[in-house]
């Protein structure tokens, strides 16, 4: 069953549209790549799911409309969203910004706190330290774990290899396929990294000047000459 | 070196008073980058509100924390209704809504109550408090028991509780703040209750110093204005020291150095803002504002 159903998705700056007709459904427990150039509306994409840009369209969370909502309506129905940047709280300490992370949960944050340290041990020796001080790399982590800290159903994540060496960005890959597979969590990723995106995703689709070029699953457009020679170079 | 120790101290009681509203005022600056121009304004108007409940037979505590609860829903809804609406316009538009609101208060305040002045009693005993050979006040010190308790509440909230650590996060990232599902909105609006609490307490507690009267938070205000800058308009420890600096400054100028006296003390506090945005604009505590654009 298809967790998330966009239907003619339109995102506006102002005045300038962003979006222009953006169609795709995603599967329950599926990880959906959205690949594209830059400007091609993949970050306006995970945008406009989470509120944060006025819409036209529909979107449709376990088949009920939660277009024309408020951001923090979205994040209570669990949807979290890693955005681009990362948005921590540079000057709250990283335990802060993971308790943060599960404001609408009262219940159960210490198990949480240690489930995620489970996956990034790194995070539980910096727990006291200012965000602001990490690596890029630990910031992403931590990023990734706020969000986890609200258990979401689904996790919108973009571009978390942005500005990371390649280790950490393998390292960060290996960690979203763990928890994929560990609790069944949807992600909807937004990539430039296309090899390492394919490989991690079961479906993908191809934005241009925002609008959906090419939609299916990873395997079958790993073939695709088009996105072999823009995307994967060779 | 007695009168020296007691103009100390009743300066560290008076600093207590401009360490609260500058708080006050740092706390919404912090939030929403607006000077409150208003705050002592609305400190004044509480003050009143107590007074006219003491006038009533209400038992002076009672009326105290009656008055600090209208404060906060006071200080919440004025962002509601008041701010709320500017929230996104130019910097200029939203001091001139608290700079109107200033002018609200203080006529409105004048329309009830009258400009004649009201004595405003102290709950603290009449009688000086003696160590050693030096007399301490003993509204000061009272004063200075408040300031504590109230400035210790305060910073076991914010550091301790989820919806204090809710309200720093919504003042430094209201972006990420939504994205985790915080109502940014009314963490601001919050914030604003929590700072007109404190202008209530800063007032009651000075009006039976300078008596009640629609103007008596004027000077106040300036000494706030001293403080946060002081201190850092960015950092709430920073209007806290600045508040009892300010206090104790005063006091020693005015006593020492002689053709200052009780009259000239306020040019002090004005001469300190000056001094202080020429050599040190992010204040002692405060951080140089950097603005991502």
């Amino acid at each position: 069953m298809a967790i998330l159903e966009v239907d003619g998705l339109e995102a506006y700056y102002g005045r300038t549209k962003a979006l222009h007709g953006v169609s795709f459904s995603m599967e329950e427990r599926g990880i959906t790549t959205v690949l594209g150039a830059n400007g091609a509306g993949k970050t306006t994409t995970l945008r406009a799911i989470s509120a944060m840009v006025p819409t036209a369209g529909t979107i449709r969370l376990d088949g009920e409309r939660i277009d024309g909502r408020a951001p923090e309506d979205i994040v209570g129905r669990g949807v979290a969203h890693v955005p681009e940047g990362r948005g921590t709280f540079v000057d709250l300490t990283v335990e802060e910004n993971l308790r943060l992370g599960a404001w609408l949960r009262r219940r159960g944050v210490a198990d949480d706190l240690q489930r995620v340290f489970g996956y990034f041990p790194i995070l539980a020796e910096r727990r006291r330290q200012m965000a602001g001080t990490l690596s890029g790399g630990e910031q992403q982590m931590l990023a990734i774990a706020r969000a986890l800290m609200l258990r979401p159903r689904l996790l919108l994540v973009d571009e978390p290899s942005l500005g990371l060496a390649p280790m950490l960005v393998k390292e960060i890959f290996r960690i979203l396929r763990a928890i994929n597979r560990d609790t069944g969590m949807s992600m909807l990723l937004v990539e430039q990294n296309a090899a390492l995106a394919l490989d991690l995703a079961d479906h993908v689709f191809l934005l241009e000047t925002g609008r959906v070029v090419l939609s299916g699953t990873s395997d079958v457009l790993q073939k695709n000459d088009a996105i072999r020679r823009s995307y994967l170079g060779y | 070196m007695d009168v020296f120790v007691q103009q100390v101290v009743s300066g560290l009681a008076t600093g207590g008073i401009y360490a609260s509203l500058a708080l006050a005022l740092v706390m919404i600056y912090q939030a929403t980058d607006v000077v409150n121009f208003s705050q002592g304004e609305l400190a004044m108007f509480s003050t009143y509100l107590a007074w006219t409940m003491l006038n009533a037979g209400v038992p002076y505590w009672l009326a105290f924390f009656a008055t600090l609860a209208i404060a906060f829903v006071g200080g919440v809804l004025i962002e509601r209704v008041v701010i709320r609406p500017v929230e996104g316009a130019p910097i200029l538009t939203i001091v001139i809504v608290t700079l109107g609101l200033l002018v609200i208060a203080n006529s409105v305040a004048g329309w009830i109550w009258t400009y004649v002045q009201k004595p405003f009693p102290s709950p603290f005993p009449q009688t000086p408090l003696r160590v050693g050979r030096i007399y301490f006040g003993s509204h000061d010190m009272g004063e200075i028991a408040v300031t504590l308790v109230m400035l210790t509440l305060l910073f076991l909230f914010f550091r301790y509780t989820p919806l204090g650590l809710a309200m720093r996060a919504a003042a430094q990232n209201p972006v990420s703040s939504r994205l985790v599902g915080i109502r940014v909105g009314w963490m601001l609006a919050l914030g604003w209750g929590l700072a007109a609490t404190f202008g209530a307490v800063a007032g009651m507690m000075v009006a039976p110093i300078l008596t009640l009267e629609p103007n008596m938070m004027g000077g106040i205000q300036i000494y706030a204005f001293a403080a946060a800058t002081l201190g850092g308009f960015t950092s709430p420890v920073g209007a806290v020291v600045g508040g009892l600096l300010v206090g104790v400054i005063e006091n020693l100028v005015g006593t020492y150095v002689w053709f200052i006296g009780t009259e000239l003390k306020l040019t002090v506090a004005l001469a300190m803002i000056i001094v202080v945005l020429l050599v040190k604009p992010s204040g002692l505590f405060g951080r140089a504002h950097v603005r991502r654009v």
